[in-house]
């Protein structure tokens, strides 16, 4: 089967799903109206839980139990509340986020977003690699020939696609997350206690308590996906009056993003953490652990989501990285341009994925002290993008009559400043680890 | 040449040599002179700005500029709406360069100085939009000058003349002000602009469709993705919107229609002449993925009986679009369909032949509810440029063209 059959499939399965909910009744075209905005919110979000956030929930669940679910929901509420104005920027405006920041703050604001942001991304890249190595070796594939397939897969899906196609792999992506659903199941935990704790916060005043559950709201967070999200909707051609659509879509990405988290750490919780084994750093070694508790199924499945996760992300973020540089150097970008209409574009790709896989071939190289690096570098950026979105989204020349409300504004900057100083406590942690020179 | 980065931050001192503020803007005043430099704004820290005329300038250089008058004839700054500020309206945004066909941002304005007997004059000679400019930009005021100009020199130019330089305002009356016109944009092939406007905001998107004569504002809305099109003419004033889709051919009106919501649609039905808005319900009633959904009602029909020489010259009478004329339709006595010619077999015809010997065999037509995919394996199958859509009586009432295949070929 190559790629052309595959992409006729896909698009016929698109066609008919919309043809056939277009074609019923009312409540069967408000589902087709929302199918066709529908990817964006729920494709950004889900990339959030990538191999870097898969190492931290599962960190969480195996030290703490279910102690740390309630976080949960105001999680979902910052996911929501940062990434709907963002997605309310690009339907209005028809704009990129760093094309905004460009025309409204300058070059050398729009410079400095963008360097930081190749590095930062850089260093994700690697880490999505890293959880591809991860997984390859839990199904006995040996990294050095799992991570150049994958980096090759990954090019090439995005070189030969078109925005739509790629969209429908997303979305399939998205899917497969489900497996964490099968793992929590096979592990058996305790649903009451969980939903006990995922509604009634217990809060701990201990400094490695706190410093985990920052770590959440680091990893869960990122910068780079509100760039890739404005973008996804302005490429998609979204407009202002399926803005309720698109708002959805971000809603309900928020919610099963948080819900594959709630998966994860009640998986981790119920035979890790309930076995003792509260020391777990990374995602592979959990999967491993989970074989004598939960059985081979529950491993394997766990492996396949983090497995699903890191090549999702590995795709995903050099392409975001390569649209906010483009964009803001005003280069052509975007995967409906060809390569030689977008060189600069697709260069950039390139780059990041063969840097970011290539790091991981290395032998011996401190993979730890690059997710150190990332981190750090997410918690630097995040401010100055948050702060940039929420003076723009409340420009009255560019959002017309759509700024923030008082309320919502209210609700944003007090998301924004949480963030802020969660995220700068992470920074000062990883920094602390770095000079101390011990992972984890 | 100076260049605009050069000059903002420039301290500005007056006759006297006294310091009078900074340079924090300048403006071009299109409705006395498209390129000059016609007003600086001086700041003066918590004082009230100043501004000095193009003619008040003794001197010009990176970083200084010297007045040939005393700081106390200035007058003092007050916006005004018609003249283009370099920094705020030009730096960072995007232009479009009509000469490439692209839309690109500037990175920097390149200056001519101009001198005369009693004053410096700049004028803007061209803007910047590659690598150069964008290091200026970067390292201006951190590095030495002379440094920036050595290593600008090292990097690839992508200039665009001033002349080519399409400035996009959304706003209609600061449009007029600033002199800004879109005839240039008219020049361009509708696929070319269409393209061009993918890249820009939606507001700039409305303000150049708004700005254009209705023929070219048809002609780029057929070309342009159909979800931006539904929400430019939503948008758009409904009597504007309906002289567009007045110019456009029925089909394609209707499938731009089709994708309105049913009051928007109806209202602009209603604002539309009534021969043409019926042409374009009776499509509408079609769906879309059937070949009545992709039919166009304009097309040439004339009788089997005819001569080559009169069909001729009735069409040289009639006000038919060149994309219509390809093939042309054949009626028996019944006025029912009977065969097609192609116009280049009537091109090579003997003046008195009748059309009826003309014809293609075999005789291919299809109905207006027939799905989309047996339209395409016609045209496969046959090799077809057009076909014709009859109705139960076998009476022509619209034709398929091969563009139309061709473009939802494609969109699939």
């Amino acid at each position: 089967m190559n790629l052309t059959t595959i992409n006729n499939l896909i698009d016929g399965i698109r066609g008919r799903t919309l043809a056939f909910f277009s074609a019923g009744n009312q409540w069967r075209r408000r589902v087709a109206l929302f199918l066709a905005v529908i990817g964006p919110g729920i494709i950004t979000s889900n990339v959030d839980n990538d191999a870097g956030g898969i190492a931290t929930y599962t960190q969480a669940g195996s030290a703490y139990g279910y102690t740390l679910l309630w976080s949960l929901i105001p999680m979902t509420i910052a996911l929501y509340v940062t990434m709907e104005m963002c997605s309310r920027m690009g339907v209005i405006t028809g704009k990129g986020l760093s094309d905004l920041i460009r025309e409204e703050f300058g070059f050398r604001s729009t410079f400095f977003v963008m360097i930081t942001g190749f590095l930062v991304d850089l260093g994700n890249v690697v880490a999505e690699f890293a959880g591809v190595a991860a997984a390859a070796q839990i199904f006995g594939v040996s990294k050095y020939i799992a991570v150049p397939m994958a980096a090759v897969a990954v090019w090439v899906l995005v070189l030969k696609g078109t925005y739509r196609q790629v969209e429908v792999v997303f979305l399939i992506a998205c899917v497969f997350y489900l497996s964490y659903l099968f793992s929590a199941l096979l592990s058996h935990p305790d649903w009451l206690l969980a939903a006990r704790m995922t509604v009634i916060p217990s809060i701990h005043l201990e400094t490695s308590y706190l410093i985990t559950l920052t770590a959440l709201v680091g990893t869960t967070i990122a910068p780079w996906q509100f760039f890739y999200l404005q973008a996804s909707f302005v490429e998609k051609k979204v407009g202002p009056r399926q803005y309720p659509q698109a708002r959805l879509d971000v809603l309900l990405g928020s919610i099963s993003c948080m819900i594959i988290v709630f998966f994860i750490i009640i998986c981790t919780a119920a035979t890790l953490h309930a076995s003792g084994l509260t020391n777990i750093t990374d995602a592979g070694e959990a999967a491993k652990a989970l074989v004598p508790l939960a059985g081979k199924w529950a491993a394997l499945t766990f492996a396949f989501g983090l497995l699903n996760a890191s090549l999702f992300a590995a795709t995903i973020l050099p392409l975001s990285t390569a649209h906010v540089i483009c964009e803001g150097m005003g280069f052509e970008a975007g995967i409906d341009h060809k390569f030689r209409e977008a060189p600069a574009f697709y260069w950039l790709y390139t780059i990041l994925i063969v840097v970011g896989a290539g790091i991981v071939m290395i032998p011996s190289v401190p993979l730890w002290k690059i997710f150190i690096f990332s981190q750090v570098g997410n918690g630097v950026w995040l401010p100055i993008v948050v702060i940039f979105i929420l003076l723009l989204v409340n420009r009255k020349d560019l959002m017309g009559e759509h700024t923030n409300t008082v309320a919502f504004n209210v609700v944003a900057w007090i998301t924004a400043v949480a963030m802020i100083v969660l995220t700068f406590v992470l920074v000062g942690q990883g920094i602390y680890q770095w000079v101390r020179g011990v992972p984890g | 040449m100076l260049f605009a980065t050069e000059l903002v931050g420039a301290s500005a001192y007056d006759s006297q040599a006294h310091f009078v503020g900074r340079v924090r803007e300048f403006f071009v005043e299109p409705a006395e002179q498209p390129n000059r430099i016609s007003h600086f704004l001086i700041s003066r820290g918590r004082f009230q700005p100043l501004v000095a005329r193009y003619d008040q300038v003794a001197k010009v250089a990176a970083g200084r500029i010297d007045l040939n008058v005393s700081e106390r004839v200035l007058d003092a700054y007050k916006p005004n709406e018609g003249w283009l500020a370099v920094q705020k309206d030009l730096m960072d945004q995007q232009i479009i360069d009509t000469e490439g066909r692209k839309v690109v941002r500037v990175n920097d304005v390149d200056l001519t100085v101009i001198r005369t007997n009693e004053h410096v004059e700049l004028r803007i000679a061209q803007v910047d939009v590659g690598l150069p400019g964008a290091m200026r930009r970067l390292l201006q005021g951190i590095a030495p000058s002379a440094l920036v100009r050595k290593l600008q020199g090292k990097l690839p130019q992508r200039s665009i003349r001033w002349e080519f330089v399409n400035l996009i305002e959304p706003d209609p009356l600061r449009r007029v002000k600033l002199r800004i016109t879109h005839e240039k944009l008219e020049d361009l092939h509708p696929a070319d602009l269409a393209e061009m406007m993918e890249e820009l905001s939606a507001a700039e998107r409305q303000g150049i469709i708004a700005s254009l004569d209705e023929e070219t504002a048809a002609k780029v809305l057929a070309e342009l993705d159909e979800r931006l099109t539904t929400q430019i003419v939503e948008k758009l004033d409904p009597e504007k919107a309906a002289d567009i889709l007045e110019e456009m051919a029925p089909d394609a009106a209707a499938d731009l229609l089709a994708d309105l919501p049913k009051e928007t649609s109806e209202e602009l039905l209603e604002e539309m002449p009534n021969l043409e808005a019926e042409e374009v319900r009776e499509l509408l009633s079609y769906d879309s993925s059937t070949a009545g959904g992709m039919m166009n009602t304009q097309f040439a029909y004339v009788s089997e009986a005819s001569p080559r020489e009169e069909v001729l010259g009735w069409l040289r009478k009639q006000d038919f679009n060149l994309e219509q004329l390809d093939t042309i339709v054949l009626v028996d006595a019944h006025a029912q369909f009977s065969g097609t010619v192609p116009v280049a077999r009537m091109l090579l015809a003997a003046p008195e032949q009748l059309m009826s010997d003309l014809k293609t065999e075999p005789l291919v037509s299809i109905t207006p509810d027939a799905n989309e995919k047996d339209v395409f394996e016609l045209f496969d199958k046959y090799n077809l440029r057009m076909l014709t859509v009859i109705d139960e009586e076998k009476r022509p009432i619209g034709t398929v063209t091969v563009d139309d295949v061709v473009s939802r070929l494609v969109n699939a």
